[in-house]
């Protein structure tokens, strides 16, 4: 359905463009276009190391900025500790890099570039194909951990321990169910409230300019309602980066704790 | 009534699975903060279980909104 004349369209700021020429063939077909998406998903990158090394001077009195990232990567340390045991150690880093890009990379799509023309922030996690590959890397590491560690015993994963085989049966079909579909709920859940924040946050504010030309009546009486309604709404949104990319991490460990300890 | 009309009323209805799934959120932390302020000294153990049951709930809500969009732009 395409947006009629002279209306907001709140779709539009999902378009994916290709930035420096549309046109980087790589043999079959194959384009590998530097887009908009790839734009602020290297700018996430460069931000997330650049805090990071900041505060890698290992001080025995730490400052103010290696206090942060310590905080960071301790929060992270203990959600593995907690979730995963002792030997969720050695996942510290590809959780607190998950983490620390989705987290980044949500609120760096909040950021009001749109008040410098020609600018606009970007989301890349609200786009299905960027969370999927964050889902399917961690649920390949489930896979990888569960069968180098347990071999074909990882599948007890699936069978419930004494219980009747007729009830045991049923269960672990939809258990194996419920294991399949943990990368699309993974990917879904994070792509799904990034893309309903912001398209929320542009149809407010399509009511703040179409009551805005409308008079100065319609101005007062929706646009300005709807101006305090976008406020409030980026206030919330700025705490759904943070929960979605906690909650990320936070069933990523989980995932984990299945493949490393079973049940 | 012709299907695009029929679509827009889907989605429509595919809000209700929206608010009921605030319905479930709501019920997620108000029981967390029920328990919580019981027994204050176990609350900060239970913030995973807490965000485990949130994403839970959200989830539903969210797959509603899927639904819903899925009706209007295809």
């Amino acid at each position: 359905m395409a947006a009629e004349e002279g209306k907001v369209d709140p779709m539009k700021q999902f378009t994916i463009e290709p930035l420096m020429g549309s046109d980087w063939q790589l043999g079959d077909g194959l384009n590998i276009a530097f887009t908009n998406s790839a734009l602020w998903m290297a700018i996430t990158a460069v931000l997330v190391t650049l805090f990071v090394a900041g505060g890698m001077k290992r001080e025995l009195v730490p400052g103010r900025w290696q206090m942060a990232v310590e905080t960071m990567t301790g929060f992270i340390d203990d959600l593995l500790e907690a979730n995963v045991g002792t030997a969720g150690r050695k996942y510290v880093p590809y959780i607190f890099t998950l983490f620390m890009f989705i987290l980044f990379g949500n609120l760096l799509g909040l950021v009001p570039l749109g008040l410098i023309p020609h600018m606009h922030a970007f989301t890349f996690t609200s786009h299905f194909t960027a969370t999927g590959v964050l889902a399917i890397m961690s649920f390949s590491i489930v896979l990888i951990v569960g069968f180098w560690k347990h071999g074909l015993h990882f599948f007890s994963l699936f069978w419930p321990a004494n219980t009747p085989v007729f009830l045991a049966a049923p269960i672990s079909l939809i258990e194996l169910v419920s294991f399949m579909v943990r990368p699309f709920s993974l990917a879904l859940r994070l792509f799904v409230a990034m893309m309903a924040g912001h398209v929320l946050l542009k149809v407010l504010a399509s009511f703040v300019i179409a009551g805005g030309s409308a008079g100065a009546g319609l101005g007062l009486l929706v646009g300005v309602p709807s101006f305090i309604l976008m406020v409030a709404i980026s206030a919330l949104e700025i705490l759904v980066a943070g929960i979605q990319a906690y909650v990320f991490a936070l069933l990523t460990s989980l995932y984990i704790n299945d493949a490393e300890n079973l049940h | 009534m012709d299907a695009q009309a029929a679509a827009l009323l889907g989605a429509g209805l595919a809000a209700i699975g929206a608010g009921l799934a605030a319905l479930g959120v709501g019920n997620v932390f108000a029981s967390f903060l029920e328990g919580a302020l019981r027994n204050p000294g176990a609350a900060d153990g239970q913030q995973g279980r807490l965000f485990i049951g949130f994403a839970a709930a959200e989830l539903l809500g969210l797959l509603a909104f899927v639904i819903a969009v899925l009706l209007i732009f295809s």
